[in-house]
């Protein structure tokens, strides 16, 4: 699979949770949902994170690889099985849910 | 036909009905025909089979998915939504979708898109705003790009669509039902709306086949058909001759009605024979008998059918009544007749296709046949099984609508059955209303006059009976006359000499009064010439004839 920009953690090579956003150009939501992400993940998954980030616009035959409807949409591929998350990521307990997560102590 | 010319264009027409009525096929068929006969490539979204399924279904109606993806004239894309992959996080909208759709657009340059069916996504999301003002956006979408799209939509409690689909597909629906009727199934059709343009509003009958679907107009069918002088055969020369020495009008229908056993089939296969001989086509739709049933029997009668079979003069077609419901048979009857483009259509017996009790049924599917056969100026002939009481009574309504009614009767008599047939009703033609025994000899079928001896019509042995009878009859009747013709022969011989002899005996009196008169005269003028001698010799001069009181001189 190609990639536009990967962000590798900065401890792990295999990380735990390799994650796939799949957005559709610039747009704000697509920003506010890339965004949130970065946050999700420094908060709860620090070091156990990669995050893919696939513009539809500019590749839109990976659309149907992961089956993707709705952007923006996650796509947790590791740990199997394969989750998927729609939507800005504003909510941040389902988008821990989703990804089944716990949240990490604060 | 029913939409006058097809889906709008550019537009997205609605194809919504309950499950298994045929939606899927519906589109798929479309994108096919588009793909194959107009050069028109598609894209199927399918929302519920995947790709592998749908090429398999539909392989059963001569459809080669496969081969159409790898001509790249079609693209099949499986898009499915499982709620429990997902979560849902806030906004979002269905770009993606809208890519993909784009991206298979692109890539054949389709025309015809199909997505089966939308409904689906509302399964698999949740946030009906969203999915209600992304379905809005894509009807639009689907527009502005050009395409003629078919959406499906499964059929909701009291809406056309489970989510209102309908809402946004405005231009065009088509309602697709799929009932059990009478013990079979019966698919119809109906256009629902469709903006900018006339279409037939009612329920249409169509049949899903090897070919894929067909539809037949229920009422499309006008009045105005052609009406032909040319007379067709009916294959019996003494027939033919009841009407006037030709036989039935081309283009008419013809109703051949009798009770079981009289000969009705062999009277159909006749006029089908008749015109294979005169190398015209024909369908035998056989309700009753298979084809290889039928084509013996009239061997028996000295038909060859299968020699029409095999020219390929000749269709049979046979197939259970209750095989199909009604509008069924007349899709099916419909596509043979457009295929097989006969002369002569039979249906043997027509009233096979009657379900018990259903008369309008009867009434309309057979008003449908036999106006269509007319429309395509092909001769109809048809049988069908009345009960003797029957003629003048219930069945009516079949026999209204043909233009010639014979009817085929067994007599009973002298301890034995024959037939008879006569005509009751010939439109347009001077037919024979004289009854004719009707007989199936290894010659074929042939009528004879009825005799009408003393008792009534005689046929059969009576009536060769009757024959030896009435011969033996008039031969001593000949024989009493010869001998009264030669007794007064005789007589008149007697008389004859009788008036010879009378005759010369006249002739001897006339010729003895002729001699008496004859001396008479002689002695009157001997004695005045004597007289005359003596006065001369007296020396009276005779002047001339003698005088009374002349007195001589001296």
């Amino acid at each position: 699979m190609k990639t536009t920009k990967a962000e590798k953690s900065k401890t792990a090579v295999r990380p735990k949770y390799d994650l796939r956003l799949y957005v559709a150009g610039q747009t704000p939501r697509s920003l506010q949902a890339l965004s949130n992400l970065k946050r999700i993940c420094e908060e709860h998954l620090a070091g156990q994170y990669r995050i893919e980030i696939i513009d539809l616009v500019k590749r839109p035959q990976l659309a149907a690889g992961d089956q993707i409807l709705a952007i923006p949409t996650l796509v947790r591929t590791i740990p199997k099985p394969a989750r998927k998350i729609i939507g800005d990521l504003s909510n941040i307990e389902k988008v821990l849910v989703g990804l089944e997560v716990r949240p990490a102590e604060q | 036909m029913i939409t006058m010319g097809g889906l709008p264009k550019g537009r997205p027409t609605l194809v919504c009905g309950g499950a298994g009525c045929g939606k899927t096929l519906f589109g798929i068929e479309f994108l096919v025909r588009g793909a194959t006969q107009f050069g028109e490539p598609g894209v199927c979204i399918s929302f519920e089979e995947t790709a592998e399924d749908l090429a398999q279904n539909v392989a059963s109606l001569g459809f080669n998915l496969q081969e159409l993806q790898r001509k790249k004239k079609l693209v099949i894309d499986h898009i499915y939504v499982d709620k429990s992959e997902i979560a849902e996080t806030g906004e979002y909208d269905l770009e993606g979708l809208f890519i993909r759709l784009n991206g298979a657009i692109d890539s054949v340059k389709a025309k015809r898109v199909l997505l089966d069916t939308p409904e689906a996504l509302f399964a698999g999301l949740s946030n009906t705003g969203i999915l209600r003002s992304e379905m809005r956006r894509l009807f639009g979408w689907l527009k502005d790009k050009g395409v003629s799209a078919v959406i499906t939509g499964e059929r909701g409690e009291g809406t056309l669509t489970r989510h209102g689909l309908e809402e946004y597909v405005s231009d065009c629906v088509i309602l697709l039902d799929h009932r059990v009727q009478n013990d079979s199934v019966t698919r119809r059709l109906r256009v629902l709306k469709y903006r900018g343009s006339t279409h037939g509003t009612n329920e249409y009958p169509f049949l899903i086949d090897q070919k894929g679907i067909s539809v037949l107009p229920i009422t499309a069918v006008g009045l105005d058909h052609k009406a032909s002088n040319e007379r067709v055969s009916s294959g019996v020369p003494e027939l033919d001759a009841m009407f006037g020495g030709s036989g039935f009008y081309r283009g008419s229908s013809v109703l051949v009605t009798g009770t079981a056993g009289t000969g009705k089939t062999s009277l159909a296969a006749s006029f089908v024979d008749a015109a294979c001989r005169r190398g015209e086509r024909g369908i035998y739709f056989a309700f009753e008998e298979s084809p290889n049933q039928i084509m013996r029997n009239m061997q028996s009668i000295g038909m060859d059918l299968r020699k029409w079979v095999r020219k390929g003069l000749l269709h049979i077609e046979s197939v259970r009544p209750n095989a199909f419901g009604m509008e069924m048979h007349l899709v099916r009857m419909h596509a043979l007749l457009q295929e097989h483009s006969p002369d002569v259509v039979v249906m043997d017996p027509i009233s096979g296709l009657i379900p018990s009790g259903s008369m309008f049924d009867i009434s309309s599917l057979v008003l449908r046949i036999v106006d269509f056969i007319k429309a395509k100026g092909a001769t109809g002939f048809f049988t069908a099984l009345m009960a003797e009481d029957d003629v003048h009574s219930t069945n009516l309504n079949i026999s209204s609508l043909v233009d010639t009614w014979l009817l085929l009767r067994n007599i009973e008599s002298n301890g034995e059955r024959n037939r008879v047939m006569y005509v009751l009703k010939s439109r347009g033609m001077s037919h024979s209303n004289q009854i004719r025994e009707f007989l199936l000899t290894d010659r074929g079928v042939k009528l004879r006059e009825v005799y009408l001896g003393a008792g009534g019509v005689l046929t059969g042995s009576a009536r060769v009976a009757r024959e030896a009878e009435e011969r033996r009859e008039e031969s001593s009747r000949r024989r009493a006359e010869r001998k009264r013709e030669l007794a007064l022969r005789a007589s008149m011989a007697v008389v004859d000499a009788k008036l010879a002899a009378l005759e010369a005996q006249r002739n001897r009196y006339k010729s003895g009064l002729q001699a008496v008169i004859d001396e008479d005269e002689d002695r009157r003028v001997a004695n005045l010439k004597d007289r005359d001698k003596l006065q001369i010799s007296r020396g009276v001069v005779v002047n001339g004839p003698v005088k009374e009181g002349h007195k001589g001189e001296l």
